[in-house]
């Protein structure tokens, strides 16, 4: 029997400590759209994605009212689109993500993912041609999200991958410079991505997925602050079972969201992905759970500890609440997203170097860190690289989704709104060259952790 | 379907009379109710059960929650199941 005090925790938890479902997403497969006729096979996904996501949002708000829990977000998921549109006959596939960006607003989702292409190994005539239209695609679309997988544990790092993506991510920062590049928002660059990611800019429908699967993302890092707040000075063992009895409590509400909307839209549950996913607003930042635990200001000696503690208590008390637990499932440390985040890095003691090191050890990478925009192709390709480095080596997701932003200096602040938020221009060392590392090219071999057979 | 209500707001007569009348209107029953005042706030949750019911769940938030605003209380109706899910194992 629920008791008065029980419902009035769950209530707290979202009217003062801003507990929500991050997202419903909807993944789907265009791998029966295929057409040699790039008209009709835009014809053909924009039908499928309007047919299977017709009621999503209006589903994702009736929960939402029903059981008073906000759901911040309707997303699509579809197929990588270099594979589903492999078969056009085309050099571009602009017009694919004009369609995507069409459907998607159709039935009124936030965002559509799955410009995409999975080149870990090597390319084939549709990866190159999805990469090369990355820029324009970014630039022409509102609501279109893509991701290149680059490097796997399995397969090693594509090097040709990273230096084309270093160039990649500078034409479509320049062809959205009016919007302070926030095409590169929309576009993220992975090692070990997984299939089932409900989480943007990095999902996709995985090949291996059903025809169509329903997936949610949790969040709630104002929750787990709070539940600390009243452990000043216990030791961390006390800290990690606090942050996993919370965790269980948020994931719970996410497995109830995922099976009550797989049950409404006739659509099986994928997964629920159990990150603590932080927004700009004020009470919902994971630099703050750092700095509850006693680190006075996020980026300083202990952060990487702290984040290493949090990231695997969420795990462990997510777990068990669900049924499936997939996609990336950890702590996300995004920079614009982050209201603690931002304070770091305007306070100083944040730096990219360290975002890197957090990145061993919480769910994901370099995320929405906005740097100079005449940062160099090959240094932006030496982030990715090192990123791709640390996610193959240590068998995890990283990723990076750095914006160069054109005419800004460190110094500058740039502003993207909802969700994405806003970022100080962070430092990137520069006064050296990696022209010479980027240019070899080739294939960085898999590590022997890939040989568990 | 079991609901819960909660209602907070500045105390006044007539908040307890008001919300169950709404309730026995529309044929929901009530289960369970627990209520105090603290610092002259109002604060109430109450466990019903709506299966005889004629109205749905969303139109009877928007009866509570006009009646409500009438007499300036935050009042809101939620499936029982999201509490479950956190708290019961």
């Amino acid at each position: 029997m629920i008791t008065s005090d029980d419902i009035l925790e769950t209530n707290r938890m979202i009217t003062e400590n801003k507990l929500d479902v991050r997202t419903i997403t909807m993944g789907i497969s265009l791998r029966d759209c295929a057409h040699p006729n790039i008209k009709n096979f835009c014809e053909n996904i924009y039908d499928k994605i309007t047919r299977s996501a017709e009621f999503l949002v209006k589903t994702g708000e009736d929960i939402e009212a029903e059981y008073g829990i906000p759901i911040i977000h309707k997303r699509i998921s579809v197929t990588p689109i270099a594979i589903a549109a492999e078969a056009c006959r085309t050099d571009t596939f602009v017009p694919v993500a004009e369609a995507m960006d069409k459907a998607g607003k159709a039935v009124g989702v936030n965002f559509i993912g799955g410009f995409s292409a999975l080149v870990e190994k090597g390319f084939t005539g549709g990866d190159r041609t999805l990469i090369s239209s990355i820029p324009q695609a970014l630039a022409s679309t509102d609501i279109v999200c893509s991701s290149i997988n680059l490097a796997s544990t399995k397969a090693g790092i594509n090097m040709d991958a990273v230096r084309e993506m270093g160039e990649i991510i500078k034409r479509t920062a320049e062809l959205t410079r009016d919007e302070q590049a926030i095409g590169c928002a929309k576009l993220v660059v992975f090692a070990n991505a997984p299939g089932d990611n409900p989480f943007m800019a990095g999902a996709f429908h995985g090949v291996s997925e059903a025809d169509k699967v329903v997936s949610v993302g949790v969040s709630g890092p104002g929750v787990v602050k709070h539940a600390l707040e009243g452990l000043k000075g216990k030791d961390f063992t006390e800290v990690a079972e606090m942050i996993k009895r919370t965790a269980f409590k948020i994931t719970r509400v996410g497995q109830l969201v995922a099976r009550e909307a797989s049950k409404r839209l006739g659509v099986p549950f994928g997964i629920i992905d159990l990150s603590l996913a932080p927004t700009p607003a004020v009470g919902d930042s994971v630099a703050n759970v750092l700095e509850e635990m006693g680190i006075e200001s996020c980026g300083i000696p202990g952060t990487t500890a702290a984040l290493a503690l949090l990231n695997d208590a969420v795990k462990k008390g997510g777990l068990m609440a669900s049924s499936h637990v997939g996609g990336l499932s950890g702590a996300f440390i995004p920079v614009s997203e982050d209201k603690g985040m931002i304070d770091a890095v305007n306070r100083g003691s944040l730096s990219i170097e360290k975002l890197e090191a957090m990145t061993c050890v919480c769910s994901v990478g370099l995320d929405m860190i906005a740097i100079e925009g005449d940062t160099s192709a090959s240094t932006i390709s030496a982030i990715i690289a090192d990123e791709a480095a640390i996610g193959m080596i240590n068998n995890k997701t990283t990723a990076v989704r750095v914006i160069p932003v054109p005419g800004k200096k460190v110094g500058d602040t740039v502003e993207y709104g909802g969700l994405l938020g806003y970022c100080p221009i962070v430092p990137v060392q520069n006064k050296f060259s990696s022209d010479a590392f980027i240019a070899r090219g080739g294939r960085i071999p898999a590590p022997i952790r890939s040989l568990t057979n | 379907m079991k609901v819960v209500v909660t209602i907070v707001g500045k105390d006044r007569i007539g908040i307890i009379a008001m919300v169950s009348n709404v309730l026995a209107e529309n044929n929901v029953n009530i289960l369970n109710v627990n209520q105090n005042i603290m610092d002259g706030f109002f604060n109430m949750v109450l466990i019903a059960e709506m299966q005889d019911s004629q109205v749905k769940l969303k139109e009877l938030q928007d009866i509570l929650r006009a009646k409500g605003k009438e007499l300036g209380l935050e009042i809101k109706v939620q499936h029982q199941d999201i509490f479950s899910a956190m708290h019961d194992i």
